[in-house]
């Protein structure tokens, strides 16, 4: 489509990304306010609309592409990020967005999660983490908390769960960031954040589900703890949180702590100020380690680095070959090796 | 009776003439021996022989040097007329070590030759080949003609001052093999000198010291006169044309490049190595000129959905694999079905269950890729039937998967996948154009809306204005694509799929059947026992008995016609590399009984085995062979 063609064209509202198609969540999760922030970010971002692909796996979020007016793939368990990858390296032009869960990403697709991150291919990737299977109703998931009672852990979980973005980071993701479903203002500037980004972007948000692991995020979304248990990553500025913004974190030889500003002469100036470009990841790997009950949850951009994108540099290899040796010929490549003449009275050359 | 070496003058024999030979290369994993069986074919096709070649080496990389375990071998028939098989049985064999020799032996045709590197013949080697007594010395090998050549010392004396390393020098030894073989067979040594000079071009030593080898090999039986005796394969009549000597697989790339080329499409090719069909994957990775895309996959089923992706982005999209590969994409398969992309699904098959015999090739996956999927979910299947017919064959798979809008299987095996033949090449304006539609018009766009003829939908691909929709693994509503749990629905859905499928039966050609149209008895075969068939038909026929072939390329559909070709022969032989898979299909489908004859041992059928069986059913009292 020419420029022209393409200034002409009205500008894309939220509801040139809707579905005729009726929503299927249950009332109350955390996924229509994703799907709502998804919605109002994709007219901004001046991509034509059929340029969007929305491919997901299996599971609630995975309904996703069904509500979006995109093209769509709803795939199978796991799976999404290999079918996103095989597209996205025949059209690199695509802008593909991946809807996936902790159990779909994480578990039966945790390999096609870790390659895609490794390979760092040009999608962005929403991991929707509500900690438990929701579309088969309620067993425990590879993020689900020690020690949590499930349909099929009566007494009580005994796996260790992931930490999503630790995972991230040891597969050399270049882009990672947690938001939460409801928090609506910062979800839509961490998508926007990712859409910009060239290689893969890695969101885990916090996602609700109502039905079977409710209240899993309140320790950190309730208003009255909310500020002080949640810590915004802010590039350049001291990692500092509280209602009053008094506490921050800081390096005590190698282990972040928890300080009190203004008490015992501490400031602002003593907190580690929040870096996400480093190219080494292990301050957003210990960052990611930040847990409840002795740390805030922090949220925000863990790490954002620039590397060429997978599908850029397999286009490259092919561009160069063409340019080397010149476009294919079929019939060369036929005729190529050790060939040789039958003539028509049986000699040969 | 053995021969010496005594004569130091250099003698002048008389080349005798010989209509064809199976020479088999045979030695440690480690000694050269697909290497050299290759060159010699590649000389001797120059030379206009028609050939067919088996190659049959060990899954391990390197198993224990000496051992039974570590055997390579390679064998080639080469012959002054139309030939179909690598032969029956070796008239020559190469053991470049005990090991080889005690493995090899029991093939060998009475009065064969044997070549043997007698420097390996030492105690410790006969010992780890489960010798007792040296078979040199014994008289066991009386019924053949033995000829010992000390090829590892004179390899050592030849490449004396040549400066390479003890290793690099051992290298070379299968050349000076080589070498003797040329001069048995009369073959110049112009290939694969040029070959040397090409694959060395960047080490020149080592380019000189295989060619020294080489020449040494060649002018010891030249000076010795070892053998006594010089054979001639004339060139065979083979239809005017130009010829390369082709391997399976490599005849599948090139097949696939050519089907991008003709359907203006990119080639995207996603696959996860598996034996033996990975020298796909090698190949098409050097065609990135030809705009090749490949996907070297972090697992079977990351390649197979990402072939499905790129797929809906409007590539022309193929995955490799074998069986346990098939295995794992079988969920992802069952997307494409539902989805309806084209997509197609190489299956070079080898001996199975799991992990099997993953260096041998065996016909067991025709049920798997025709059944192996939950749901009724059935797609197309062809099968190639020898090396050279891959080309061929991914072309039709491409055609078929673009007009239909369905994944194709395409079936070849490890013995035409490392197997070669002669290749007449064709031309590129003969090949068929396989441009497919792409829907770009939003008025009225229904994702599964449908051509009347194929019932094909349309391929919208991502990027086109107006043609957003959604499609996954969920049942699509007739036309509209939506997500349907309707009853009804579904069953028409499940006939839809089902009839697309069938209706490629309109868009192929019949059943041919080669001989009498009717009759005692038809030889029916499909993928690589197409030559053994083939060369045992050719005979009985020739010797008058009431037997005619006939050769499935598509397995699903079948022909049309295949009902009423089963129904005029009184009986049908049915040999597979399997306990009979293609059989239960057809008594299931045609109620016609069918004499199933079953190969598992991880080798193709040789000529004689099909042959016999015709007798034996033809002539069941009077059969003694």
């Amino acid at each position: 489509m020419s420029t022209e063609a393409q200034a002409t064209r009205p500008a894309l509202t939220k509801k040139d990304f809707q579905t005729d198609q009726e929503v299927r969540w249950c009332p109350g999760c955390g996924d229509y306010a994703i799907l709502a922030a998804v919605q109002q970010v994709f007219p901004e971002l001046g991509i034509p609309k059929e340029q969007f692909v929305v491919v997901s796996g299996i599971g609630c979020s995975s309904r996703f592409p069904y509500y979006m007016d995109t093209f769509g793939f709803h795939s199978i368990h796991g799976r999404a990020p290999a079918v996103a990858t095989g597209l996205k390296m025949a059209r690199p032009e695509l802008e593909v967005w991946i809807a996936t869960g902790d159990g779909d990403a994480m578990s039966i697709g945790g390999n096609h999660l870790i390659h895609t991150l490794r390979r760092n291919v040009g999608v962005k990737i929403l991991m929707f983490n509500n900690r438990i299977y929701g579309l088969t109703k309620g067993q425990y998931s590879p993020t689900s908390e020690l020690g949590k009672k499930t349909k099929s852990t009566p007494s009580g979980s005994v796996d260790y769960p992931f930490n999503p973005l630790g995972l991230a980071i040891g597969a050399g993701a270049t882009f990672i960031a947690r938001s939460v479903d409801i928090f609506g203002a910062h979800l839509k500037e961490t998508l926007r954040r990712a859409a910009k980004h060239k290689g893969t972007a890695y969101i885990e948000i916090y996602q609700n589900c109502n039905i079977f692991n409710d209240h899993a995020f309140t320790y950190m979304t309730e208003k009255d703890v909310r500020d002080d248990s949640t810590l915004y990553l802010e590039h350049g500025k001291p990692m500092v949180f509280g209602k009053n913004k008094d506490k921050g974190i800081r390096m005590r030889g190698t282990e972040m702590e928890v300080i009190e500003l203004g008490s015992n002469g501490l400031s602002e100036a003593d907190c580690l100020v929040w870096d996400e470009t480093l190219e080494n990841p292990a301050t957003a790997f210990m960052v990611s380690q930040l847990v409840p009950p002795h740390f805030p949850t922090p949220i925000g951009v863990f790490r954002s680095v620039e590397t060429p994108a997978y599908e850029t540099r397999v286009a490259d290899q092919i561009h160069q070959e063409v340019a080397k040796k010149g476009p294919g010929d079929l019939d060369k490549l036929i005729h190529s090796g050790d060939i040789w003449t039958v003539h028509a009275d049986h000699t040969i050359s | 009776m053995s021969t010496t070496v005594a004569e130091n003058e250099k003698t002048a024999v008389e080349p005798t003439k010989l209509d064809e030979v199976v020479i088999r290369f045979a030695g440690d994993s480690g000694d050269g021996m697909q290497l050299t069986g290759n060159q010699f074919s590649t000389t001797s096709a120059l030379m206009g022989n028609d050939l067919s070649t088996l190659p049959d080496f060990p899954a391990e990389i390197r198993a224990p040097q000496g051992t039974l375990p570590g055997v390579s071998a390679f064998q080639v028939r080469i012959a002054d007329y139309d030939i179909h098989t690598p032969g029956d049985a070796p008239d020559v064999l190469v053991a470049m070590n005990p090991a080889a020799l005690k493995k090899e032996l029991e093939d060998l045709k009475p009065n064969g030759v044997i070549i043997v590197n007698l420097d390996e013949f030492n105690q410790r080697n006969l010992t780890k080949a489960g010798y007792a007594a040296n078979p040199l010395e014994d008289h066991s090998l009386d019924k053949y003609r033995v000829f010992r050549a000390q090829i590892g010392t004179m390899n050592r004396r030849a490449l004396e001052g040549s400066g390479l390393d003890n290793k690099s020098q051992e290298r070379c030894k299968n050349f000076f093999a080589l070498g003797m073989v040329y001069w048995l067979f009369s073959r110049p040594l112009e290939p694969t000198i040029e070959y040397l000079k090409k694959t060395f071009a960047k080490k020149p030593e080592l380019a000189d010291a295989n060619i020294k080898v080489l020449k040494a090999g060649w002018n010891f039986c030249d000076i010795t006169g070892l053998f006594q005796v010089r054979y001639e394969v004339d060139p065979a009549p083979l239809p005017a044309g130009t010829y390369r000597n082709i391997h399976g697989n490599s005849a599948l790339a090139i097949g696939l490049v050519a089907a991008a080329q003709q359907s203006g499409r990119p080639l995207f090719l996603g696959a996860y190595p598996i034996t033996p069909a990975s020298d796909v994957l090698h190949q098409l990775s050097t065609y990135k000129s030809f705009g090749v895309t490949t996907f070297q996959a972090e697992d079977e089923i990351a390649a197979m959905c990402a072939t499905i992706g790129a797929a809906f982005g409007g590539a022309l999209a193929v995955t490799t694999t074998s069986g346990p590969g098939i295995a794992l994409k079988s969920e992802a398969m069952n997307l494409a079905i539902q989805v309806e992309l084209p997509v197609i699904i190489c299956d070079v098959q080898r001996g199975g269950p799991s992990t099997g015999l993953p260096t041998k090739t065996e016909q067991s996956d025709l049920l798997q890729v025709m059944f192996g999927r939950n749901g009724d979910s059935p797609l197309a299947v062809i099968a190639a039937a020898s090396p050279k017919d891959c080309f061929d064959v991914a072309i039709e798979a491409c055609r078929i998967a673009l007009k239909f809008m369905v994944p194709v299987v395409l079936l070849s095996d490890g013995y035409i996948a490392n197997g070669s033949e002669p290749w007449k090449l064709p031309e590129v304006v003969d090949l068929p154009d396989l441009t497919p539609h792409f829907r770009t018009d939003p008025e009225g766009f229904q994702p599964y809306s449908r051509d009347p003829a194929t019932l094909a939908r349309p391929w919208a691909i991502p990027g086109t204005p107006g043609l957003e929709h959604r499609i996954g693994g969920l049942e699509k509503e007739d036309v509209t694509g939506n997500v349907s749990y309707d009853p009804m629905n579904h069953e028409k859905m499940v006939h839809l799929r089902a009839e697309k499928v069938a209706r490629i039966a309109d868009d192929i050609p019949d059943l041919e059947v080669v001989g009498d149209a009717t009759g005692e008895l038809l030889v029916l075969g499909w993928g690589s026992t197409a030559g053994a068939i083939t060369g045992a038909v050719n005979v009985a026929q020739r010797e008058g008995l009431p037997v005619s072939r006939a050769h499935l390329r598509y397995l699903n559909p079948f022909p049309k016609n295949l009902g009423e070709v089963l129904r005029r022969f009184d009986r049908v032989l049915l040999p597979e590399m399997n306990l009979g898979q293609l059989a239960l299909l057809i008594r299931g489908r045609y109620l016609k009984d069918v004499i199933t004859f079953s190969k598992v041992q991880g080798r193709p059928f040789t000529r004689t085995e099909i042959y016999n069986k015709i007798r034996e059913i033809l002539e069941p009292v009077s059969h003694v062979n």
